[in-house]
Formats: structure tokens, C-alpha cells, sequence
């Protein structure tokens, strides 16, 4: 997070929006702090984009508040809360050349002919389009629309940028590239992002924190790696990233790991609150972080161990992805690099697989 | 429109995403829209809707509350002629149009290459107005018309035929003026079928006729009908064509109705007209309901 | 060439022969320096429309046509485009009765018009005047604005609006800046109906134009009936050229605002 100053800070308390009875929001509350780069992240239906709307003012909330720097702008028509926006389908005017799009804004605030265009050429030379101002939308490409969408959506110094899926309609590689750009983009400007987007890859890839959105409510918020390695609920565990879910019945607590008993092993997991002795929980662990115990592998670090068969083996490029079935049935699945020094395991194989405590979760 | 003014926004419902179209309503407080539409409306209803409501009400208060001018049409027999030749017309011309305007369409969605050009002579037509073309088939079908003319130095005939002023040069002048309205319709039905559909039949065995009688003549009807419907709503209607090319023999309901005002037979003319009127919206009552006509209307509109 | 390919192709050339012969047929008698109705003529000449250019009452009829549609265009285009804004934000059930009432002239029998509007013009004094003929044409014109301008409208991407209100515009900013400038095309296009639909207009100037106010193809109709002569063919053709190239304007704004 760059420049706490120069972004805003959003509130977000008990925000709701109903539609005859059906809730899109049902109580969301957060709070975005000052220059942070957030993402909602979510499925369809899970009210982020409908919040996102809220937010900019093209939503009335049927129930709670939204402050930005302290006050609140439920009230506030969106034409009045000075917020930048980007649209996925980018939203150009296409009756107006790109110079003229990003000048919009400024000439709504009644800035003068000459400043404006110096601003204008600023924004164009920042987004790397300095040639290109007097072409129309239909002149450009995917990608140089989305950057003079983002330079109309900056031009004219916002505290606070709204971005709604901007990348949907890109191909991958463009859509890579400008993942980057608008990282850089947000550490030159110091200013808040809140960014709505269903892909989970990219809101790892881009975000200072993330809210995982569910049901019209934010089911985890936190930083990237703190969900992706501390899943707050089987929700999260399985929205972002792949997961495996172990069926367990607790046998004992250890300080903060948990002690449970599951296909017939012992197995160790992190948990944060004291769980009874005999409850039935789940546990989950990434497929990456699994090994196979009789690889060449070696580790201090407190291990889970389990006996399995393999039931398909597919290999995937980068990776090898092996199906496993535990003794009870329970289906696991475990990921490696391929390499031609590891062996590759045959369908029907029995062996033990071992991994970390640490990278053991209780949801 | 004062700054002032509360907005209040209408999304759709909360599965909508980005990536689906947000089809989003600014709504003003709901005076505005009024505001906007009211000039038209208040015009419209002086100067048309008013005066012809009024005028069919003549049909039911002259000289006072009374059904009679209805009832006294069942025994009407110049009405029943003239109102079965109407429909005998529209019927006559509707097939005529729908025989002739079928291959047509087929032709502008089959031949791209020549679809500009078979455009372009569907549309001049179309756009002259109706009193020219009329004309022109009085020039046509006149006594030293072409048709004769051609006739006649084909040795076909010996004397010149009388086509105009008959119920035939009625038909004839109306199935030419109406056809366009039955070629765009069928068209564009034509067009929204999948070309997948026949590639699919033909590797499925069957022969290009039967796929265009199993696959696609089914699946242009909403089209058809579409076409039929405007083209018999049309004619019903038709006053300048019979007029000038149907003589005076066999006329159009239409064409009674103007006698009758001319002659200031208010009632009478109010009587008939709501009967044409009400004939005209059954149909289209009729029609309007059988799945894509609706649709394919709107969407061939020019 | 297979029998099956030609059959049908000649057939659609026969009817398109048909489609066109009338019009072109017009048009080459009003080249004929005969008095009568005949074809082919037996000779060419300009006659018929030198007689269209030297006589005052076809002068008069035209040029009363002409500003007639112009002033329809006008008042049919403002009422039209205001009423299409408004309708399109209207909650469901008041739109689908204003577009009931101003697209009704489209489906009522244009002789149920006409004599009902007689009925009343009669009444209000507007029979004979272009008044009244302006009147009622804009009656018949509006639909065709409305509908084009509704076309256009509904073209327009919402998230338009909204990107222009998040970028701080007004309401009424959005409206001059955004949106009519999108909808101009929708406009034009019915702006170039509402002057062919007046201009052409018959059944109901037959009804109304009474003996002040005689528009063209008033007059056409007239010497039809009582006299079939070229000059006739020499008006016509004048008329199929300008509605042609009105419509042609009309059809390629259409084609360019949809691309």
C-alpha cells in the first residue's frame, strides 16, 4: 500500500439490498482502509457486483450505510461522490474521440479548455496511448479501450477508483498483461481500488486484501495468502484454489492444533477455536502441499500420514495430478510438478502420502 | 430538470452480473416521462383520436342510444356484398402475395450475390406511393395499356382485353403494392434460422427439398404468418387502389364508407367503419398471439 | 445449370420484372408526346412536363405539398422525440397505453382515420386549410418518429448513462451530452418518414383539403378522375425520384446507425 493519504476510506456497515425479498446484499460490513487495492471476489449471485453499485451510487441500499472519508453518501447522487469507474464492456462514449472521452470528467467540473487538454495528454501518455487521442472507440482494441476507460476514470484525481470486472472481455494473455499494469497503476497513484471481479487467480495475483464474497454477505477478508492458507470456512477453502476435505472426529486438543481421528489415522490440523471431544469436523489441506511419503523428501516439520490408493493419474503439463482414495473412500487429490527425475505413480498403486501440519486446516 | 432532483434507480434482480447487459432505468420521479410524452398525447387525442371516436359513436347515439344500425346490417344486402367481396379481396391477394413474395425471400436470404440488387427492386416499389403505383396499373391495364398492347401484337387476342375497372385489376394492383410487406417478414424469419440446421439435415440423408419442406418452410412460418397478417390487415383497409383500378361495380368496403360520407350518412358510415375497424383488430388479435409473429414483426419494422 | 436451379430463378426474375415494370413503365410514358394513355408511346418528348413546370395549379399543389411535410416534419419530429424519451422511462403499464394510443394510426384503416377526423376538422373549421392538413398529417407521421427514435434508443448502452453520471454529469448534462447526441441517427431517420408520409398523403387530404388547401397528389387524384393524361406520369415520376432519394437517405442512415 502506497500514499495512506491520497486514498479514500470506505466504510462499508451493515450494507443491504433487497429486491422483493430476495436479498443481493444481506449485511455486509467492511472497512477499506486508505490506498489499499481490495477485491471483491465472488460467484455470480454473490452480491459484489450489486455492492460495487452501491457503492458508486447506481444502487440505493434497502439497509445500511456507506461512509467514504467519514461521511456517509447514501444521500449522495452518484454524479456528486467524485469516485472513478470502470465498467467491464469499458462503456466509451462512441460519439466522442478517446481525447474527448477522458476530457469528459473535466469538463464537468468546468476546467478550463487549455488545462484540460494538458491533463488529457497526461493521462494518454501515462496509459502509453499518446498517439491515439483522436481516434473513436471503434478505432482501438480491447485492451487500448480499457486503458482509456481507466484514463477517463482518473483524469480527474479521484480518491477512490470502482472497477467491475474490467478484464472479462479480454483475452488471457492481454487480460495478464494489464493485471500488471493496473498493479503499477495503483502504486504510481497511491489512490483506493475496490475491484469485483470472479476469478480467483486474479484477485491473488492483484490484491492487498481480498473479501470473499457469498449469498450477499463476505463470508473471509484478509490478504491473500492468509485465505489462501488459513480458509476461514469450506466456502473459501474451495472458491479459491483446489482443496481437499477430510471428515474427522476430534480426539483431543494439543496447544492450537487439534488431534482427530480420520480414516482410521491420526491426523493433526490447525485450529483456532477449542472443539469438543467426539464432534464431527472437516478438515482441509491443499493438493499441492501433499507429497508422496516415500518420495525423496525430507522435513522437520510435524507430518500427517495417510495410506491411499491411486485412482487416476493425469498429467497436465506443468503439473502431475494424481486422484486418490483413502481406505474409508474418502477422495483426495494431489498435485506435483512433473519432472522426468520424479516417477510417475500407476492407477492401483498403494502408498502413503504425507504433509505438513502447518498446511492442515480445521473449517 | 433541477439538480435537486432525486434519482431513484431500478436495477433487475440480484442474479444479474457484469458480463450479462444491466438493462438499468433512470426513473425521474415518474413526471418527468410524463412530462415528455404529454405534448403528443394530448395532441394526438385533439386532433385524432377524439374526432374519430367520436365520429364512431355516431354509430350508436343517432338519433339517440340505439343498436339498430347494427342490427339492420344483417339484413343489409348491399353491406353483405360489399364487406364479402372485401374479405374475398384480401383473401385473393393475401395468397397471391404469399405464393409470389415466398420465392422472393427465399432468393434474398439464398443469393447473397444478388441480394443487393433484389433489395433494391423490392424496395423502390416500396417506396414510391401508393397513388403512383395505382397509377401505373391504370396505365398498364388500360385498353391501349401494355398488357394489351403485347397481347394484341402477340396475336393472342384480337380485341383489347378489359382489365381495368374489374375486380381482377383490383387484385392484381394490390398483390403488386402489398408484396413487399410479405417478402420482409418471411425474409427476416428466413434469415434467424441456424444455416447449421440444413447442413445437419443434408448430412443427415435428406434431399434439399425435403429439407426445405421439414426444416425450413416450418421454421420460417412465424414469418409466414407474420406476412399474412399484414397484408390482409393492409388490404382490408385499401381505399386508393379499388378506387382507382376496381371501377364501380364490385367496391370496397372502404370505398362504400367514403360513398356514404359524401352522402352524409353519418351513421351509417360510422356503423361500417367500426365493423371494418373491429374486423381488422380481430385478426390481428387472432394472429398476434401464434408464437414469433410477434417478434418477427417488430423486428422487420422499418 | 440444373433445371432445378433455373426454374426458380427465373421465376423470381418474373416477379421481380413484376415488382419494378409498373414503376419504370410510369416513367417512360411520362417521356411520351402523345395525348393519350398508350404504351409504348409513339413518340418521346418533354410535353408533359413542361406542362407540369407552365401550369399554376400543379406549381400551387406542389409547393403547398412541400412546406405542408416540412412543417409535419417539424412539429411531428419535436413531439415525436419527446414523447419516445418519455415513453421509454415510463413505468409498464403507462407505456404500453401511450404506445397503444400513438402507434394506433398504424393499424386503424386509413379511411376510419380520415373520415373521423373529417368529421371533426369540419367541425373545428380545418377543412380547407393547410392547418389542418398539418394537423392531421402529424397524426399519421408521429408513429413512424417514435418508432425509429425508440429503435435508437433502445441501442444505447445503459452503463452509457451510468459512466457519464459516475464521471460527474448531471441527469440533464448526461441527456444533451450522451443521449441525444446518440439518437440523433433514430431522428433523422424518422424525420425522412414524416415527410414521405405527408408528402404522398391521399385518403385523408381527399377528405380535408377541401378546395383551399389542394395538395398534390389531391390534384393528381382530381385529373384522374377526370381526365387521364400524361402530365400525370410527368408528376409521378418527379415524385418516385424524390421519394426515392429520401427513403435511400433514410435507408443508409438506418444501415450506418446499426453498424
Amino acid at each position: 500500500m502506497a500514499g495512506a493519504g491520497r486514498g479514500a476510506k470506505v466504510t462499508l456497515s451493515n450494507l443491504e439490498r433487497s429486491y422483493d425479498r430476495v436479498a443481493a446484499v444481506a449485511g455486509v460490513s467492511l472497512d477499506i482502509l486508505s490506498g489499499e487495492f481490495l477485491t471483491l471476489l465472488g460467484p455470480s449471485g454473490s452480491g459484489k457486483s450489486t455492492t460495487l453499485m452501491m457503492i458508486a451510487g447506481f444502487e440505493k441500499p434497502t439497509g445500511g450505510d456507506i461512509a467514504i472519508d467519514g461521511k456517509s453518501v447514501v444521500a449522495m447522487p452518484p454524479y456528486r461522490r467524485n469516485i472513478g469507474m470502470v465498467f467491464q464492456n469499458y462503456a466509451l462514449f462512441p460519439h466522442l474521440t478517446a481525447a474527448d472521452n477522458i476530457g469528459f470528467p473535466l469538463k464537468q467540473r468546468g476546467v478550463g479548455k487549455a488545462e484540460r487538454e494538458k491533463l488529457v495528454r497526461e493521462a494518454l501518455a501515462l496509459m502509453q496511448l499518446p498517439d491515439h487521442g483522436e481516434r473513436y472507440p471503434r478505432q482501438l482494441s480491447g485492451g487500448q479501450q480499457q486503458r482509456v476507460a481507466l484514463a477517463r476514470a482518473i483524469v480527474f484525481k479521484p480518491r477512490l477508483l470502482l472497477m467491475d470486472e474490467p478484464l472479462g472481455a479480454l483475452d488471457k494473455q492481454l487480460r495478464e498483461n494489464l493485471q500488471l499494469e493496473m498493479r503499477r497503476l495503483h502504486a504510481d497513484l497511491g489512490i483506493t481500488f475496490i475491484y469485483v471481479t470472479h476469478d480467483q487467480e486474479e484477485a491473488l495475483t492483484m490484491s492487498d486484501r481480498i473479501a470473499v464474497m457469498n449469498a450477499g454477505l463476505v463470508a473471509q477478508v484478509g490478504r491473500p495468502e492468509d485465505l489462501y492458507d488459513r480458509p476461514g470456512s469450506r466456502f473459501v477453502a474451495s472458491f479459491l484454489g483446489e482443496s481437499n476435505f477430510l471428515p474427522a472426529i476430534v480426539r483431543g486438543i494439543e496447544d492450537d492444533v487439534v488431534v482427530a481421528e480420520c480414516e482410521g489415522a491420526i491426523i493433526r490440523a490447525l485450529c483456532p477455536g477449542r472443539p469438543a471431544t467426539g464432534e464431527k469436523v472437516m478438515l482441509t489441506t491443499r493438493p499441492e502441499r501433499i507429497r508422496f511419503a516415500d518420495g525423496a523428501f525430507a522435513s522437520t516439520a510435524p507430518q500427517n500420514r495417510l495410506s491411499v490408493t491411486v485412482t487416476e493419474a493425469v498429467f497436465a503439463g506443468e503439473r502431475c495430478r494424481y486422484m486418490l482414495q483413502a481406505r474409508d473412500g474418502t477422495a483426495m487429490v494431489l498435485k506435483e510438478p512433473s519432472s522426468a527425475a520424479i516417477r510417475r505413480r500407476a492407477v492401483g498403486e498403494r502408498t502413503e502420502i504425507a504433509w505438513s501440519v502447518a498446511d492442515t486446516i480445521l473449517v | 430538470m433541477s439538480e435537486g432532483v432525486e434519482i431513484r434507480f431500478e436495477g433487475l434482480a440480484a442474479t444479474r452480473q457484469s458480463g450479462v447487459r444491466l438493462p438499468w432505468r433512470l426513473s425521474w420521479r415518474p413526471v418527468m416521462p410524463l412530462l415528455l410524452a404529454a405534448p403528443l398525447l394530448l395532441f394526438m387525442l385533439v386532433f385524432y383520436a377524439l374526432p374519430v371516436l367520436s365520429m364512431l359513436m355516431r354509430s350508436v347515439n343517432d338519433p339517440s342510444w340505439t343498436l339498430s344500425h347494427y342490427a339492420s346490417l344483417t339484413g343489409d344486402t348491399v353491406f353483405l356484398k360489399v364487406f364479402s367481396n372485401t374479405l374475398y379481396t384480401s383473401l385473393t391477394v393475401t395468397a397471391g402475395a404469399l405464393l409470389l413474395g415466398y420465392p422472393v425471400a427465399l432468393s434474398l436470404v439464398r443469393a447473397p450475390r444478388y441480394a443487393p440488387v433484389i433489395l433494391i427492386l423490392i424496395l423502390l416499389p416500396f417506396w414510391t406511393s401508393v397513388l403512383v403505383r395505382s397509377y401505373a396499373w391504370m396505365v398498364l391495364l388500360g385498353r391501349h395499356g401494355l398488357i394489351n398492347e403485347a397481347l394484341l401484337a402477340a396475336g393472342m387476342i384480337d380485341q383489347p382485353l378489359r382489365i381495368l375497372n374489374t375486380p381482377l385489376a383490383t387484385q392484381i394492383a394490390m398483390v403488386h403494392i402489398l408484396l413487399p410487406y410479405m417478402v420482409l417478414p418471411i425474409a427476416n424469419a428466413l434469415r434467424q434460422i441456424d444455416p447449421s440446421l440444413a447442413r445437419a439435415a443434408s448430412g443427415l440423408g435428406a434431399t434439399p427439398w425435403a429439407t426445405f419442406r421439414q426444416i425450413t418452410l416450418p421454421l420460417s412460418m412465424p414469418g409466414v404468418a407474420a406476412g399474412v397478417l399484414l397484408v390482409f390487415v393492409l388490404a382490408l383497409g385499401f381505399y386508393i387502389t379499388p378506387a382507382m383500378v376496381g371501377g364501380t361495380r364490385e367496391i370496397t368496403l372502404s370505398m362504400l364508407i367514403a360513398q356514404q360520407v359524401d352522402q352524409l350518412n353519418w351513421a351509417y358510415a360510422a356503423t361500417l367503419s367500426v365493423v371494418l375497424l373491429a374486423t381488422a383488430l380481430a385478426i390481428i388479435a387472432a394472429f398476434y398471439r401464434l408464437p414469433g409473429v410477434g417478434h418477427t414483426l417488430r423486428t422487420s419494422a422499418r | 445449370m440444373t433445371v432445378a436451379r433455373v426454374l426458380p430463378a427465373t421465376l423470381v426474375g418474373l416477379i421481380l420484372m413484376f415488382l419494378a415494370l409498373p414503376i419504370v413503365v410510369v416513367m417512360v410514358v411520362s417521356f411520351s408526346s402523345a395525348t393519350y394513355l398508350t404504351f409504348p408511346p409513339p413518340a418521346f418528348g418533354l410535353r408533359w412536363y413542361s406542362a407540369y413546370f407552365a401550369s399554376d395549379d400543379w406549381l400551387r399543389s406542389t409547393w403547398l405539398s412541400l412546406w405542408v411535410a416540412a412543417s409535419v416534419v417539424v412539429l411531428a419530429t419535436l413531439l415525436g422525440t419527446l414523447a419516445a424519451l418519455g415513453i421509454a422511462r415510463l413505468p409498464k403499464a403507462l407505456r404500453v397505453l401511450a404506445s397503444a394510443l400513438i402507434l394506433s394510426p398504424l393499424i386503424v384503416p386509413v379511411i376510419v382515420v380520415a373520415i373521423g377526423i373529417y368529421y371533426a376538422f369540419a367541425r373545428y373549421g380545418l377543412v380547407g386549410t393547410p392547418a389542418g392538413l398539418i394537423l392531421a398529417h402529424t397524426c399519421l407521421a408521429v408513429p413512424f418518429v417514435v418508432t425509429s427514435v425508440n429503435a435508437s434508443l433502445a441501442g444505447i448502452d445503459p452503463r452509457l448513462e451510468q459512466a457519464a453520471l459516475s464521471l460527474g454529469a448531471t441527469p440533464t448534462g448526461t441527456f444533451f451530452q450522451i443521449t441525444l447526441p446518440l439518437i440523433r441517427p433514430g431522428v433523422l431517420v424518422g424525420a425522412l418518414f414524416a415527410f414521405i408520409t405527408s408528402f404522398d398523403e391521399l385518403v385523408v387530404a381527399l377528405f380535408i383539403s377541401g378546395s383551399g388547401a389542394v395538395t398534390l397528389p389531391r390534384r393528381m387524384w382530381d385529373d384522374l378522375l377526370y381526365q387521364i393524361e400524361p402530365t400525370i406520369a410527368a408528376v409521378s415520376t418527379l415524385t418516385i425520384v424524390l421519394t426515392v432519394v429520401l427513403m435511400g437517405c433514410a435507408h443508409l442512415l438506418g444501415k450506418r446507425a446499426a453498424a
